[in-house]
């Protein structure tokens, strides 16, 4: 809109209209409530200022304007409240068969890692038109993942993974900041993000030196760290099959039942005795401290690539919110 | 310091303060106010039953653990100290009522008795903990935990969790029976000296008030930490 | 007039004893609301110190005042100072601890002792934290967020959370005072229904004061406990889990704002009626309402954790209770409004704070609908337009139903009259310079600039500017006060009993009270804001 004194950031996801078509209605609503207010405020101080010989009149009140002016804006409110409820529940719920980015923030940077390979730092280079969901955690304290062009937001935490997504609209470079303060540097844990056409991408892509996708390196990480001595891929190996499992319920020996999300996988291989698949037992090794960040975000890229990809449509509802983690308050 | 003028010393005794109206104000006032400092105490507790709540649910086998680890016989017995302590308190209460000061006095010095002997036998825990090396910071060890529940595999980050809110639940536990048995240190003299009388014992109801309240406090205590899961493992 | 007062001039609760252990021992609750206005007044320009350095800083896109670590420190103390050193106590201790008394028509509150002690506990507090400033500071935000403040900051978090624990009691021992007076201590024929609204929201701010903040205490301590002792509790990397602190931080810290704002509404009710010359319309609703806010403001803390990685279901349940507990504010600047229709209406001093209050206020209640709602508040959490609109609340609500609140009872605490004209350019000073330092901030927000940023992208520079620039305006605004009100108590035109013709057993009694409030207890046979038995006063400032 207004290019020399924009009131909101460039619109570069297929999100950010919804957001701020709200916005725009929220703040007509607020101009609105204002302008009545002050200009009955202004009438009455005038039409009403102290004269001589001129009373006041004692009213002691109306219950049915009290009523009217409580249930009025509790309905306006309702209407509000469920707008940004549907715009939220869908930018918590990443689409079906978005490619994925692992996210890891440290102080006081974003390291970045695409499931074709490519590494980055501070910055991102995405498609237009593709759904792209953060896999995000922190190596130290909590950051916050924020690009305000896509109107998206998500803290990322550490000792878990948290997600977002969305689909860039229009090409362009665009700010990547922290938005939870996390020390010295917070304000220069900025970066950008880049939008590119298709093919544009796809030469980006190739352009350098190809490490292999992320779930190969996860692949050779998993063989290196003995991980198929226990998880073999029959049914003979002292720890669970781990085909097929991804996005599955899984019986826990207490009782419980979970999904296997990656918060799941990643807490399996942190901390074992956690949740304990029914009918093995508790011998699992701790990999805590011997495997870091992104170690970590490559083996639950391989792990996740044994189980085939969910084939419904983009947006359509997974059992669980992709967001939850398995544990939380 | 204000003082009270002539008038208000002749009517009513030196107990009852200038700016209420009479002896039945100040009491009403002084009752209100200790049920209102409880209930800050009830938050302030509760914020740690709150953290204590959920990490069992999280770390339950840790948790479990740990609570095995504790002396039951002490904990029982310390139970049955405070519980026999708002016996002499609610006691105390009554012979003040009845204006027996010699009795108030003894009943008050029993508390106190008993206070420190809950004290003295919760450092003995406390210090067993110690030769543990249960002692949430730089020394602190679970191997001996791990070794004793193979089947379950503590892992000892958590085991440490149960430990820095049990010795914060019963810290603070004891902070707070600590200024209680300072407050009946208090109350005994005065009650020795003769201060109190049918018509006037109110410190010695708000004072046992709060030592109630830190007695239920302990009876909560008491199953969350101790009583977990004290059947014999599979 | 001034020199010829003092031979004649009665015995009150000022001349009454001097000397500074009749000051430092006193129990009277006159005297200790004055000994907090001094205290309160310090910190305030602390605060407002490390504020102007923010502003200055943010000049410029570059990051070239101050070092980035000493940024972070400045926003964090600038917090915590103003909030719980300033804020916090603000109405309650000063204009609180005078008034209520006062206006229920008792002696003095129920524990004058333990009033005094609150007095030490936040002076011990207070001192507590200057240590913390000249030995390095804190710069955790003043939000402590975890892992952070447990086990990366380098500063002085521990003195800090100390610090603030113990001015929690100061605030805890506060309410509870005040509950049990407004219960016990009324006069004769002071019923419920005629209380002034005062008090209502008075009593409606201490119950959180008593019930939310031993939540914070217990946070603080188990935080500076794990810091100390290497606990686990919040550190995902020993198993605990750093939401848990924010959800028992913001348990308080929600409720807190309320602690804010409640003691402004209260100051609202009486001004408003005073110089509108009415009953406030709807008293049993505006009474209620207090009620009500307090009671539904323990139940959405989490709405700042909406991207903090909480549920979804709980962000929905969360947002839709905060859409509740706007609408008994809402209600209130109604009934505030309405109160202007068929009255007759002065434009004084307080009454100028009572209009920038109605104004302001609605502007950062009507902004916090776009916080409450879940798909806005992703894009905008942690920005600018947090910012502003708490700014809004607290210094264009709370503060200037505080300063309101001090002109309006200047006459009874003082016995002397601040002057007018001085009073009417400072309000609108402030007014002018408080909307041109935050509005910018909302527009800031929503283009993108995250808060505790020290440098940021050329492009949010010249909004900056326009707020550095309002700051300077808004800060001549509030030393003026201050230079006039310490005039006033010398040279000071002398003060009736009731030089506005206002309605309140406050009113009642000497300007400035004898020690015991009254000369005779009161016994009230009439309901509250009985203006129509008031006459006006002739002239707005009246000479003995």
């Amino acid at each position: 809109m207004f290019d020399n004194f924009p009131l909101w950031p460039v619109r570069a996801s297929a999100g950010a209209g919804n957001v701020d078509a709200l916005y725009i209605f929220l703040v007509a609503l607020s101009a609105l409530m204002c302008v009545a207010i002050f200009t009955m405020i202004l009438v009455f101080a005038t039409m009403y200022r102290r004269r001589r010989g001129v009373e006041a009149e004692q009213i002691e009140g109306s219950s049915a304007l009290e009523i009217t002016w409580s249930i009025i804006p509790l309905g306006i409110f309702m209407v509000i409240f469920l707008w940004g409820a549907v715009i939220y529940f869908h930018e918590r719920t990443p689409p079906q068969g978005a490619s994925e980015v692992y996210v890891v923030g440290k102080q006081w940077m974003w390291k970045l890692q695409h499931e074709e390979g490519p590494r980055e730092i501070n910055e991102l280079h995405v498609p237009v038109g593709r759904d792209v969901k953060l896999i995000m955690t922190s190596q130290d304290v909590i950051h916050s993942f924020y690009i305000p062009a896509f109107r998206i937001k998500q803290d990322v935490l550490p000792g878990r993974y948290s997600t977002a997504w969305f689909r860039a609209t229009r090409p362009g470079v665009y700010h990547l900041f922290c938005s939870q303060y996390c020390g010295t540097m917070h304000s220069g844990m900025i970066g950008q993000v880049v939008v590119m056409e298709p093919a544009q991408y796809q030469a980006w892509l190739s352009g350098g030196g190809t490490t292999g996708s992320l779930a190969a390196s996860g692949e050779s990480l998993f063989q290196q760290l003995g991980c198929p001595t226990c998880h073999r891929s029959d049914t003979q190996g002292r720890g669970p099959i781990l085909a097929g499992i991804f996005g599955k319920p899984v019986q826990l020996e207490d009782g419980r039942t979970v999904i296997a999300d990656e918060n799941y996988i990643r807490e399996s291989i942190l901390s074992p005795s956690a949740k304990i698949v029914s009918g093995f037992k508790p011998i699992m090794p701790v990999f805590q401290g011997l495997v870091g960040e992104e170690q970590l975000n490559a083996l639950v890229a391989y792990i996740k690539s044994l189980s085939p990809a969910p084939s419904g449509a983009a947006g359509s509802t997974s059992p669980t919110p992709a967001g939850t983690r398995s544990q939380n308050p | 310091m204000l003082s009270d003028s002539p008038i208000a010393v002749e009517q009513h005794g030196p107990e009852l303060l200038h700016h209420f109206v009479d002896a039945e104000q100040q009491r009403d006032a002084a009752s209100l106010g200790m049920w209102l400092f409880l209930a800050t105490e009830v938050m302030f507790f509760g914020g740690m039953f709150c953290a204590y709540l959920i990490y069992r649910y999280w770390y339950y086998n840790e948790f479990a653990a740990g609570s095995r680890s504790l002396d039951i016989y002490l904990g029982t017995i310390n139970t049955a100290v405070l519980i026999c302590s708002s016996l002499t308190v609610a006691l105390g209460v009554r012979a003040a009522q009845m204006g027996k000061r010699k009795l108030l006095v003894i009943l008050l010095l029993l508390t106190i008795v008993f206070g420190f002997a809950f004290l003295g036998i919760k450092g003995v825990e406390w210090y067993d903990k110690y030769k543990e090396h249960h002692i949430p910071g730089n020394s602190f060890n679970v191997d001996d935990l791990v070794k004793d529940y193979p089947q379950i595999h503590i892992d000892p980050r958590h085991e440490q969790i149960y430990f820095s809110l049990y010795f914060a639940m019963t810290g603070l536990h004891a902070l707070h029976m600590i200024i209680g048995v300072g407050i009946f240190i208090f109350l005994t003299y005065y009650a020795w000296k003769g201060r109190y009388t049918p018509k006037y014992y109110t410190p010695v109801e708000m004072g046992g008030l709060y030592w109630h309240f830190v007695d239920i406090v302990w009876i909560y205590l008491f199953p969350l930490l101790y009583l977990i899961d004290r059947k014999p493992l599979r | 007039m001034a020199t010829a007062a003092i031979t004649t001039e009665r015995e009150n609760y000022l001349n009454k004893e001097y000397g500074i252990r009749s000051w430092l021992l006193t129990t009277d609750h006159k005297r200790i609301a004055l000994l907090y206005l001094a205290s309160i007044t310090f910190f305030f320009f602390i605060g407002g110190f490390f504020a102007l350095l923010i502003r200055l800083e943010l000049l410029t896109p570059a990051g070239d005042l101050v070092q980035a670590d000493t940024y972070n420190k400045l926003f964090s103390m600038h917090g915590q100072v103003m909030i719980f050193f300033f804020l916090i106590p603000s109405i309650p201790a000063v204009l609180g601890n005078f008034l209520v008394p006062l206006m229920i028509g008792a002696k003095d509150l129920a524990f004058p002792r333990i009033n005094l002690l609150s007095w030490y506990l936040y002076i011990i507090a207070g001192t507590i934290y200057l240590h913390c400033i000249v030995t390095g500071g804190v710069d955790t935000g003043w939000t402590f967020y975890t892992p952070f403040s447990t086990a990366f900051s380098n500063t002085r978090v521990i003195e800090a959370g100390i610090s603030i624990f113990i001015a929690g009691f100061s605030s805890i021992l506060t309410g509870l005072n005040f509950v049990v007076t407004i219960h016990r201590m009324r006069a004769p024929g002071m019923t419920w229904s005629r209380l002034p609204l005062f008090i209502w929201a008075m009593y409606a701010t201490s119950i959180i004061q008593l019930l939310g903040t031993p939540v914070l205490a217990i946070t603080l301590l188990l935080v500076v406990f794990e810091r100390a002792f290497n606990l686990g509790i919040f550190d995902p990397t020993r198993g605990g889990d750093p939401l848990l602190f924010q959800h028992l931080f913001w348990f308080y810290s929600h409720p807190a704002v309320y602690i804010m704002i409640l003691p402004a509404m209260a100051v609202e009710s009486e001004v408003v009626a005073c110089f509108t010359r009415k009953r406030i319309f709807g008293y049993n609703f505006v009474a209620m309402s207090s009620i009500a806010i307090a009671v539904f403001g323990f139940l959405v803390w989490a709405h700042h954790m909406f991207v903090a990685g909480i549920s979804l279901y709980s962000a929905l349940v969360f947002s839709i209770l905060s859409y509740l507990v706007a609408v008994p504010s809402a209600i209130k600047v109604f009934n505030w409004t309405a109160t202007m229709y068929k009255g007759s209406i002065s434009f004084t001093t307080p009454m100028l704070y009572a209009f920038g209050f109605i104004g302001l206020f609605t502007m950062g209640g009507l902004t916090g609908l776009f916080l409450a709602c879940l798909g806005i508040d992703v894009h905008v959490h942690d920005t600018y337009f947090v910012i502003a609109h708490f700014h809004y609340i607290m210094v264009g609500g709370a503060v200037m139903g505080y300063l309101g609140g001090l002109h309006f009872w200047w006459p009874k605490i003082s016995g002397r009259m601040y002057p007018e004209a001085w009073g009417r350019l400072a309000a609108l000073l402030v007014f002018v310079g408080f909307n041109l330092t935050f509005f910018p901030q909302f527009i800031l927000g929503y283009m993108g600039m995250p808060r505790r940023y020290w440098q940021y992208p050329p492009e949010f520079q010249v909004l900056n500017v326009l707020s550095t620039a309002g700051s300077t305006i808004l800060a001549i605004g509030y030393v003026l006060p201050m230079v006039y009100f310490l005039w006033s108590m010398r040279y000071g035109k002398i003060a009736s009993d009731n030089p506005w013709g206002a309605a309140g057993l406050e009113w009642k009694t000497s300007s400035p009270p004898p020690t015991f409030n009254f000369e005779e207890e009161p016994e009230v046979t009439w309901e509250a804001y009985n203006y129509e038995q008031i006459p006006a006063p002739a002239e707005v400032n009246v000479e003995r």
